[in-house]
C-alpha cells in the first residue's frame, strides 16, 4: 500500500486539557476508502481537523502526498477536500457563486465544466443560481460536497457525512463515492454509524478516548473478530441440551424448537464437523440450518466495551 | 503566493458590499448630508471662517475621516467575524491561503470600499460646498492610508470579538468618541489651551490635521507628525495581525 497520508505520533491537547488524541500513527492508502469509526467525541473531527490545517497539533507529525503540513502547508491542502459535519454555508449567497469561491480560494484557475459536471453529478445544477438560505438540509450537505470537489482534490475527508441525509439520498452518496475511489481519490469519512462503514470501506479504523485503538481491512476485522452463529431448526423440540453435547457452546432458543451454535471463526477448528456427527448420533435431527454473522457495529461494540 | 485564492476572498467580500449596498453606500452618504445640514448650515452659518476657510468647506476632510474610520473598522470586522461566527472559516483555515493572503483578500477589499465611500463622499460634499484640493497625491495618500489602517483595526475585531455585542464596542465607544474629538468639526485652536494638550493625545488629530493640510494647506500639527502617526499605526496594526496568525488566537484551537 502506498500511503498518501501519514499520521505519526500525532497528539492533541485543547487549551482546556481535554486530551482529544494520544500519540495516534495511521497510514490511508492512495486510493482506499477509510472510515473512521468511534463514538462522539472519540477524537475523530480533532484527528480530520489537524490534517486538513483547521486545528493545530500539539505534538506528531502528519504528511499529505509526502509533504509536511505544517511546512508544506500549501501542497497539503490543494490536495485535500474537507466536507464538514456541520451544515456551515454562506446563507446568503448562491449556490454557483460559493461553489466557484471554493475553486478559486483553492488556488484553481476557473473551469465552468468541471464546475457543472460537479453540480450535475450531486443533483444540484438546476439549483445553480438560488440562495444557500432556501436549500433543504440535505442539498446543504451536497452544496458542501461540491465545494469540497470543486478543487478538484486527491483526498476526500467527509466528517459524518449522512447526518440528516435521508436513505435515498445517502445510497446517491454512497455511490458518488465510489465513483470518486474509482476516479483515484482517497475517501476518509467518519461516522458512528456502523453500517455506513460496513457498506462502503476497504479499511476501518476504531477510534475511543483519542486512541486509535484498531486498524484493520474491514472484511479481515470482520473475519477475525467477527463470531459465527449456526442455527438448527429441530424436527423435535427438546427441553434441554442433551449430556453428551455440553462440551459444545449450543443454546436452545424457541421453545426448544431451535438450537443455536456459536463459533469462533478464528479457530483452526470450527467444531462444525464433530457437532452434526455427534447431533446424529445422539438421534436429533433437522429439517433445516442457517448461519449468521456478527456485524460490524456488534464487533465495535465489543471493542469499545472492552476498552472501557 | 496564491493569487487566485487572494481575489477570490477579495470577491467574495466586494460582493458582499454589493448585496448590502444601501447599508455600506448609501446610509454613509446620508448621515454625511445629515451632519453637513447640521453643522455645515445650522450652526456653521453662525461661525464665519475658520482660517481662511469657510466652515461648510473646513468640515468636509473631517466628515470624510470619520466615516472612514468608522466604515473601515465596522465593514473589515464584520467580514471576518461572521465566517466565524457562523462557522464558514474553517474552509479558510483549510485552504492553501497563507495568514498574509487572507489579510490581503479581506482588508483589501475593506479599505478599497472605505477609499470609494471617501470618494462619494467628497464628490457629495463638492456638489453643495466648493473645495479645492491643494495637494490631491497626498489626500490620496491619507486617504489610502488611512483606510489600510483602520480596516486591519477592524480586522483584529473582528478576530477578538466573541460576540455581536463586542464587535460593536470598539468603533461606539472608541472611534466614533476619538473621531469627534479628533477636530473633525474644529480646529483645536478653537479648544482652551488645556484641551488643546489633551487634544494631542488623541490619534486621529493627527490623521485628520494632515487629511485637511492635503486640501486647505492648514493643520493643527505639522504634517510630518499626521504621516508619522499613521504609519505607526499601520505598523502596530500589521504587528497585531502577524501576532495573531502566530499563534492562531481565537482562530485555531
Amino acid at each position: 500500500m502506498q500511503p498518501i497520508i501519514s499520521v505519526s505520533a500525532l497528539s492533541k491537547v485543547y487549551s482546556d486539557g481535554f486530551q482529544a488524541l494520544k500519540s495516534v500513527d495511521l497510514e490511508i492508502g492512495k486510493g482506499e476508502i477509510f472510515a473512521l469509526l468511534g463514538p462522539n467525541g472519540a477524537g475523530k473531527t480533532t484527528l480530520i481537523s489537524i490534517i486538513c490545517g483547521i486545528v493545530n497539533a500539539s505534538s506528531g507529525s502528519v504528511t499529505v502526498g509526502g509533504h509536511d503540513i505544517v511546512s508544506g502547508y500549501r501542497r497539503t491542502r490543494s490536495m485535500i477536500g474537507l466536507v464538514p459535519q456541520e451544515l456551515t454555508t454562506d446563507t446568503f449567497e448562491k449556490v454557483i457563486t460559493t461553489v466557484r469561491f471554493s475553486r478559486g480560494l483553492f488556488g484553481k484557475p476557473a473551469n465552468p465544466e468541471h464546475i457543472e459536471k460537479t453540480l450535475k453529478s450531486l443533483s444540484l445544477w438546476e439549483k445553480r443560481d438560488s440562495k444557500i438560505m432556501t436549500l433543504s438540509g440535505g442539498m446543504k450537505r451536497r452544496l458542501l460536497i461540491a465545494k469540497a470537489l470543486s478543487h478538484e482534490p486527491e483526498v476526500l475527508f467527509l466528517d459524518e457525512p449522512s447526518a440528516g441525509v435521508d436513505v435515498e439520498l445517502r445510497q446517491d452518496m454512497w455511490q458518488l463515492i465510489r465513483e470518486l475511489r474509482d476516479n483515484g481519490t482517497t475517501i476518509i469519512l467518519t461516522t458512528h454509524y456502523i453500517e455506513e462503514a460496513e457498506e462502503i470501506a476497504d479499511r476501518v479504523g476504531v477510534i475511543t478516548n483519542g486512541e486509535l485503538i484498531l486498524v484493520e481491512e474491514k472484511d479481515e476485522l470482520m473475519r477475525k473478530l467477527g463470531n459465527k452463529q449456526l442455527m438448527l431448526d429441530l424436527h423435535k423440540p427438546l427441553t434441554s441440551i442433551p449430556k453428551e453435547l455440553t462440551r459444545y457452546d449450543l443454546e436452545l432458543a424457541a421453545d426448544g424448537h431451535e438450537l443455536i451454535y456459536t463459533y469462533d471463526t478464528k479457530a483452526e477448528r470450527t467444531g462444525i464437523t464433530t457437532l452434526l456427527k455427534d447431533l446424529g448420533a445422539a438421534g436429533i435431527t433437522f429439517r433445516d440450518l442457517r448461519t449468521t454473522q456478527s456485524s460490524l457495529e456488534e464487533i465495535f461494540v465489543n471493542l469499545v466495551r472492552q476498552e472501557r | 503566493m496564491n493569487y487566485r485564492g487572494v481575489l477570490a476572498i477579495y470577491k467574495f467580500e466586494m460582493a458582499r458590499t454589493g448585496r448590502s449596498l444601501f447599508q455600506s453606500v448609501v446610509s454613509p452618504v446620508i448621515s454625511t448630508c445629515l451632519y453637513f445640514v447640521v453643522f455645515g448650515s445650522a450652526i456653521g452659518s453662525r461661525i464665519a471662517e475658520v482660517e481662511g476657510v469657510s466652515y461648510g468647506t473646513f468640515i468636509v476632510p473631517g466628515l470624510i475621516m470619520l466615516s472612514l474610520l468608522t466604515q473601515s473598522v465596522s465593514n473589515a470586522s464584520f467580514g471576518i467575524y461572521f465566517p466565524r461566527f457562523v462557522g464558514t472559516i474553517f474552509e479558510l483555515l483549510s485552504a492553501p491561503v497563507s495568514a498574509f493572503e487572507i489579510v490581503l483578500g479581506y482588508v483589501g477589499a475593506a479599505a478599497t470600499k472605505s477609499i470609494v465611500l471617501g470618494l462619494i463622499i467628497l464628490f457629495t460634499a463638492n456638489l453643495i460646498v466648493d473645495i479645492q484640493i491643494a495637494h490631491p497625491f497626498w489626500m490620496m495618500t491619507f486617504l489610502v492610508l488611512t483606510s489600510i489602517t483602520f480596516s486591519l483595526l477592524g480586522f483584529i475585531i473582528g478576530i477578538w470579538a466573541d460576540g455581536f455585542e463586542k464587535l460593536q464596542v470598539i468603533p461606539l465607544l472608541v472611534i466614533t468618541p476619538l473621531a469627534f474629538l479628533g477636530g473633525s468639526f474644529y480646529s483645536i485652536d478653537m479648544l482652551p489651551p488645556f484641551w488643546q494638550k489633551v487634544s494631542l493625545f488623541n490619534p486621529v488629530v493627527y490623521l485628520v490635521s494632515g487629511f485637511r493640510w492635503s486640501f486647505f494647506e492648514i493643520s493643527d500639527v505639522a504634517v510630518g507628525w499626521s504621516l508619522m502617526m499613521i504609519a505607526g499605526f499601520l505598523a502596530v496594526c500589521m504587528g497585531l495581525v502577524w501576532w495573531i496568525f502566530r499563534t492562531g488566537y481565537q482562530i485555531k484551537s
